[in-house]
């Protein structure tokens, strides 16, 4: 969007090289591309529910059902998948990205039409998400003996050295910045999380591309829901508990503004690859898991920080430019009005 | 002055503002204005929006500090560096929105910021509830002190606004435009309470836009005139004719003026557009190359109007023709597509998406025309913007960058060219000068007789009385959500208008 958000992803990626060469100084073979195509494989889902997570932020919301939804899609699609071994994959995949793109709209219905705000509407769908998961299975597993073959091992087909699931994730990462630089719906996002006035008078309908961003967010967490049962080989009610934070701290890190109308496909796939970067490598380097968690943490807040840095630093920028323009006005000013 | 000299002699005032001025960048405020207030009185205090009553509260109540001139209590000078020092002297206002809490009682919203505390430095909530009862009775209000303030009436929260305002032992009490949002009866209660303030004999500034109140209530009369004090003394020796007179002054003419342009055939007609609560009736056909403007009291409805033309609200009935077409309009979508456009008042925060390149500024509400099979055409949008920001001369280093890093002038520009390039017939600029500089001003002034020779329709929502005079072919004066009337530009004087906006024909 602009040189600041430019400059801070090169930054981010030379932090993400940085990390990569120190523990590779400490564990050899980290750095080989084999090791480097399984970091990014291994982050291929969270690069894509980041995407999903970006586009709703974007418009000054949040999702925080997207792990509740992928559990309850990876749920209903494995139970399909067991029930009827003869429905072909695509079709599979179809209904995965139609059900998760059902629960986003249940989510941006609300948003939209009943005004309820964005964490607290998603806060209420993520545990009903998946506690349909456990009504579905009667909290049940679906085992791998009980998945087809096709089903399990279509994403782990290497294709030139990387599994079909990291392909997705590059197609799903190319059609997403398509849409966002070159669509209507993308540029609707940032114009309504932007500046929602704005958007309003220059005949921008914010509710609806909202409830849309709501919608592409769910259909991507229906994709991960395959994504990641197949991946595991299993479904189980409590995959990816906790994971919608994990989508939203790549996002924070990746430098989506959590005021909405910035961020870029670039930053989100960087701050998802940083988390996983970081995930993968201080296990190799013995560092236990619970330091990994500490660790992500303050990254987080480091990264907030300095976006909150950047953004006051613009602010300041922007009195300083009104203050000569125009006097303050006469009435009263009503703060925050826009929000 | 010579009435208020004789009348200084009778009681010595409460409080004087002698020589007050107050610039900001741009802009002087207030220019060495004198204000006294008497115990026991209630003085008026008139001017048109922008004439520097809301400066003046704020310098009273300690917000502003002024640059010159003294503030006299007493007799003795002083200065109030925070709205704590004013209350501390017995300063005290009730704003035209007071800001109270829904969630909190009446008594804690009487008290908050000074509670009654215990020897712990705890909050004292009997001696708060007993004192809070006490105050709402001094001034006839039946409310109880431990009510939520969520379950009172508009009414009612005034009452807990000024018991709020006199529980710090006020001397002086400031009622910015107090009636606003009061039905008749409810200002009638008002009107005993401040009889009741003024024989405790303390000394009231009221500010209102209506005569018929002022005249009811206050003894002596300020009128402001762009940052002046223009005249003051008794009501009861002053018409309201001269008062009309020294608000509107007499120079209006010329200032602005329109180029000839000729007006064509009808291209809007709007008949009988009602809206439930905030207009009624509003009928009046706008011809092309016109001016029309639109001039009203803040509140008379204008602004709410304009929205429903542009599809932000939506009438309950009325009908709308375009070009001799009958068009419903349910979104700004509809609006911009048929043609109509709405240029908000506050550019900065409504008009742009200040991090967004100056290209995507300019094509946001023409994406339709952008965009192949669905896909925006970046070549396309930055033909267009190159088009606008050559036509209306913007300054930018590229059109990439965002429009947050440009100038204040250079991002109205942006705004505006935004709204040409949809190519509209009817343009509606609300309050399209406000706070900008005099040479600013001159400039939208002479771009707007260029839109109308170009066969554009404007509707200019003002509430600058040279402004609505220089630029419009005909007025039509808007009060309390109705019509008051429409002239044309020929003969017509501020006067008439001023009365038209005020009811006090």
């Amino acid at each position: 969007m602009s040189r600041i958000l430019k400059y801070r992803e090169l930054l981010l990626f030379g932090i993400i090289c940085v990390l990569i060469a120190a523990f590779s100084y400490r564990a050899p073979g980290f750095s080989s591309p084999r090791s480097l195509a399984n970091i990014f494989n291994d982050t291929s889902i969270l690069m894509i529910l980041a995407l999903g997570q970006m586009a709703v932020i974007l418009t000054r919301s949040i999702d925080l059902s997207v792990a509740a939804n992928l559990s309850f899609t990876g749920m209903a699609v494995a139970m399909l998948n067991a029930a009827y071994p003869g429905i072909p994959l695509p079709l599979l995949i179809c209904a995965a990205l139609a059900i998760g793109a059902a629960l986003g709209a249940i989510n941006g219905l609300m948003v939209w039409k009943i005004g309820i705000p964005a964490i607290v509407a998603t806060l209420g769908t993520l545990t009903i998400y998946r506690g349909m998961a456990f009504v579905l299975s009667g909290g049940a597993w679906v085992n791998q003996t009980q998945m087809t073959p096709a089903f399990l091992n279509t994403p782990r087909m290497p294709v030139l050295g990387l599994p079909l699931l990291g392909w997705t994730a590059i197609l799903v990462i190319a059609v997403i910045a398509i849409v966002l630089r070159r669509t209507v719906f993308g540029r609707s996002l940032y114009a309504a999380g932007g500046n929602p006035t704005a958007a309003l008078y220059a005949g921008v309908d914010v509710g609806r591309t909202t409830f849309f961003a709501f919608m592409l967010s769910g259909a991507l967490a229906g994709l991960c829901g395959y994504l990641w049962v197949s991946r595991y080989a299993v479904a189980y009610v409590d995959i990816a508990a906790g994971f919608e934070l994990d989508t939203v701290a790549a996002c924070v890190i990746g430098g989506i503004s959590t005021l909405g109308g910035i961020g870029s496909v670039g930053g989100a796939v960087l701050g998802a690859l940083f988390l996983g970067v970081i995930k993968n490598a201080l296990p190799v380097i013995n560092i236990s898991p619970f330091w990994q968690m500490a660790i992500s943490g303050l990254v987080i807040i480091i990264a907030v920080l300095f976006n909150a840095r950047q953004e006051r630093r613009k602010g300041r920028l922007i009195l300083r430019e009104t203050a000569k323009r125009r006097p303050p006005r006469i009435e009263v000013p009503v703060e925050g009005a826009a929000a | 002055m010579s009435v208020v000299q004789a009348l200084t002699q009778n009681s010595a005032p409460l409080l004087e503002m002698r020589g007050i001025s107050r610039s900001f960048p741009g802009v002087k405020a207030l220019d060495g204005v004198d204000v006294a207030l008497y115990p026991g009185t209630v003085t008026a205090l008139i001017g048109e929006n922008g004439a520097g009553k809301s400066t003046l509260v704020k310098i009273l109540t300690g917000i502003y500090q002024p640059d010159g001139g003294q503030i006299v209590v007493e007799g003795e000078p002083v200065q109030f560096t925070s709205a704590e020092a004013a209350i501390r002297s017995g300063i005290t206002a009730i704003h035209q929105e007071t800001v109270l809490f829904d969630e909190l009682s009446v008594a804690e919203n009487i008290f908050l910021g000074h509670a009654p505390r215990n020897r712990w430095g705890l909050v004292n909530w009997a001696a708060m509830n007993a004192r809070a009862a006490a105050l709402l009775t001094s001034i006839d209000a039946p409310i109880s002190p431990y009510s939520r303030l969520k379950d009172l009436s508009i009414a009612q929260r005034h009452l807990v606004a000024i018991a709020r305002a006199l529980s710090v032992e006020a001397r002086v009490v400031i009622m910015d435009e107090p009636t606003a949002a009061l039905s008749y009866k409810e200002v009638e209660d008002l009107f005993r309470i401040i009889e009741r303030l003024k024989r405790q004999g303390k000394a009231i500034l009221f500010i209102s836009h209506k005569f018929e109140e002022v005249y009811a209530i206050a003894e002596r009369f300020v009128v402001f005139r762009d940052g002046r004090s223009i005249g003051a003394g008794l009501l009861a020796q002053t018409s309201q004719d001269e008062i009309v007179r020294m608000m509107v002054g007499r120079s209006v003419d010329h200032v602005f003026p329109k180029a000839a342009v000729t007006i064509g055939e009808t291209v809007l007609k709007v008949s009988g557009y009602s809206h439930p609560t905030e207009f009624d009736g509003i009928s009046f056909a706008l011809r092309r190359g016109e001016i029309l403007g639109l001039y009203g009291l803040v509140g008379a409805g204008r602004s709410e109007f304009c929205q429903s033309l542009f599809g932000i609200t939506r009438p309950s009935t009325g009908r709308l023709e375009l070009e001799g077409r009958s068009i419903e309009i349910r979104s700004p979508s509809d609006a911009i597509r048929a043609g109509i456009v709405y240029v908000p008042e506050e550019r900065g925060r409504h008009g742009a998406v200040l991090q967004m390149p100056i290209f995507q500024n300019f094509s946001m509400a023409t994406l339709g025309r952008t965009t192949r099979a669905g896909f925006l055409r970046q070549a396309e949008e930055f033909a267009l913007a190159r088009r606008y920001a050559e036509r209306l001369d913007l300054r930018a280093a590229a059109l990439s960058v965002p429009v947050g890093t440009l100038s204040g002038g250079n991002q109205q520009k942006v705004v505006i060219g935004k709204w040409l390039a949809t190519r509209p017939k009817v343009i509606i600029l609300d309050e399209p000068t406000k706070g900008i500089d005099i040479g600013s001003k001159a400039a939208v002034h002479a771009f707007m007789s260029e839109l109308a020779g170009e066969g554009l329709s404007v509707i200019m929502v003002s509430s600058e009385l040279p402004e609505i005079l220089g630029m419009s072919d005909r007025v039509m004066v808007m009060r309390e959500g109705r019509v008051a009337g429409i002239w044309n530009r020929e003969g017509l004087d501020a006067e008439t208008l001023v009365r038209a906006a005020t009811g006090n024909e």
